[in-house]
């Protein structure tokens, strides 16, 4: 056996499981979701008929699909807006000040990252609990009785209360991301900008912003997948959609489950295409030319 | 009074990092200790208007229902080994594919690289409807009933399946920034392709495989999705498990074992993150994704 032939071998050997596992449980899958959107297949098993794009155009008449899509965009908007002006907040503070308690702070605030979404959602009952709840209960002790509310009863609220905590969720892990790319930026551009009378709030503007720029951007892409995916895990564990709480990967999962799977695969393929277009969208409302240093 | 117009803005401004800080850091701490609090409560207690108060006597009982009554142990068990087989299965197969797609030329490479790179854009949330629905219809193929549906090995093959494209993307990374020379000196030496790769190249690679393994077990120790869709309820996970038991205590009115719940599967996560926090927010840099 030739040397080429062994390193052929070898190539192929530690390629195959691989190749097979990702086609098998991510290729085939994926193809299959846009497949069974054009079908009408009421279960699992069984019959399917070719009926084209008539899945998608029931959707669009489709009043709950209809409020899924209104609240993912929200949920995304709110929920990239305040995590990112807090995460960039507290990753700040903690590079650019010195002050006690720096790691402990840190270490901390990634905490909520670490939890399962369905304990989460548990936390976060008892802190909306109505009468005896831990924000309820906190606010008339300290005289704001006329700030309690029904969190998660009051329709008007509840998807602000639902966002509240995936914000509480996410902070930590972009701040992580923000403070790594902050570290890289050289010190002498801050000693250089105080020499020259500009203040902290300057140079944040003038040199922080613009450095960490491109990390933001990249973060963006990050927000509407995960935004997407952690809605869709904290709304089914939580309210399963109820109280105009309907989130589009939800609407997908509860329609595939009662005989709908084909319409079910429409919403995803739906959510597939929203992602993908809000991500180009946002990548490239945000481009700048890259500072050099 | 003359005091407070002593503070200079330094002082000031100083304070005012302190305030927020803290305030911030309290809506973490707070309520992750409340809820191990109340899993020491007595139902009564927790019906009470306030919900602040010390439990009178502790409650270990809580514990106990949720671990025999709540079956929240065997839970506890079918997620040591759901994650346990993900990972030993996600490192074989990731790390040959991820030397070799580094280190060698070969026709299809680009292929790979680019199948890969598609598959980090791909989340388990949008494909595990196709993924139960083709294992419950290869079971009813070979007329069985629960053979590859409701199976931890397969939920740990998926799982394993799921995170390749990212973990991939990581270790060829680490991989093609290792110095060549090592290799090189084995080969001639007369050193086998696959003896290279497992006695030089993948224990140099260790600190990256720390990383994946750090990641990874988070990310299946708290997955919920697919085991939800691809576990029957007797052989759930923890995240699973803690669903239902949520789901029945809030009719049963039985929360002090459902706070036990949360706390059970709540402390291994928070013990593994104290030990490793460093490492893992370190790892965040090379490799920054979230599912």
């Amino acid at each position: 056996m030739t040397k080429k032939k062994a390193q052929a071998r070898f190539v192929a050997a530690c390629l195959a499981p691989a190749l097979i596992l990702v086609t098998l449980f991510i290729v085939i899958p994926t193809v299959q979701v846009f497949r069974y959107s054009l079908y009408q297949k009421s279960s699992f098993v069984g019959d399917e008929t070719f009926i084209g794009f008539k899945n998608f155009q029931t959707l669009f008449n489709d009043s709950i699909f209809l409020e899924s899509i209104q609240n993912q965009i929200l949920i995304i908007v709110v929920i990239t807006m305040f995590t990112i002006v807090l995460a960039i907040f507290f990753a700040t503070l903690l590079t650019r000040e010195e002050f006690k308690g720096k790691n402990l702070f840190r270490v901390i605030f990634y905490i909520p990252n670490i939890l399962n979404i369905v304990i989460i959602a548990g936390i976060f009952s008892a802190i909306y609990a109505p009468s005896n709840g831990l924000l309820n209960t906190l606010l008339s002790s300290i005289g704001l009785d006329s700030l309690t509310r029904q969190w998660m009863g009051d329709p008007e609220i509840i998807i602000f209360s639902i966002i509240g905590a995936l914000v509480w969720q996410a902070i930590g892990y972009y701040m992580v991301m923000y403070m790594a790319s902050m570290t890289s930026i050289p010190e002498n551009l801050y000693e250089a900008a105080s020499l020259e009378g500009a203040g902290k709030f300057k140079q944040f503007f003038m040199i922080t912003l613009p450095c960490i720029w491109d990390n933001i951007r990249q973060t963006l892409t990050f927000f509407v997948i995960s935004t997407i995916n952690l809605s869709f895990l904290f709304v089914q564990v939580n309210t399963n959609g109820q109280f105009g709480t309907q989130v589009m990967l939800n609407y997908m999962y509860s329609k595939a489950f009662s005989g709908n799977l084909g319409y079910g695969m429409a919403i995803g393929v739906i959510t597939f295409i929203l992602a993908f277009s809000m991500a180009g969208a946002l990548n490239r409302v945000t481009k700048r030319d890259p500072l050099q240093f | 009074m003359k005091k407070m117009k002593s503070l200079s803005p330094h002082s000031w401004y100083k304070i005012f990092i302190y305030f927020v800080m803290i305030v911030f850091a309290i809506t973490i701490v707070v309520p992750i200790a409340w809820v191990f609090l109340a899993s020491l409560k007595t139902q009564l207690e927790l019906n009470a208007a306030n919900p602040w108060a010390w439990p009178e006597v502790l409650q270990w009982g809580n514990y106990v229902k949720a671990f025999e009554k709540a079956r929240m142990g065997d839970y506890l068990i079918n997620t040591v080994i759901v994650v346990a087989m993900a990972l030993v299965i996600l490192l074989v197969v990731a790390l040959p594919c991820s030397y070799v797609l580094a280190r060698f030329k070969f026709k299809g490479k680009k292929f790979m690289n680019l199948l890969f790179m598609a598959g980090l854009f791909i989340n388990m949330n949008y494909i595990v409807l196709p993924i139960y629905m083709n294992l419950f219809n290869i079971d009813n193929m070979l007329g069985m009933t629960n053979f590859l549906v409701d199976n931890k090995l397969i939920l740990a093959i998926v799982y394993a399946s799921t995170s390749l494209p990212f973990t991939v993307y990581l270790l060829s990374g680490y991989f093609q920034s290792l110095p060549k020379a090592y290799e090189e000196a084995a080969l001639i030496d007369g050193c086998g392709f696959f003896k290279t790769m497992t006695k030089i190249m993948i224990p140099m690679a260790r600190p990256s495989i720390i990383t994946v393994i750090l990641f990874q077990f988070l990310a299946y120790w708290n997955e919920y999705m697919v085991a939800f869709t691809l576990l029957e309820t007797d052989h759930a996970t923890l995240s699973v498990g803690l669903r239902n038991l949520m789901q029945a205590q809030r009719s049963a009115a039985d929360y002090g074992t459902m706070y036990a719940g949360l706390v059970i599967a709540m402390v291994p996560t928070l013990i593994l993150y104290i030990i490793v926090q460093k490492k893992l927010t370190q790892g965040m840099s090379l490799g920054g994704l979230k599912d």
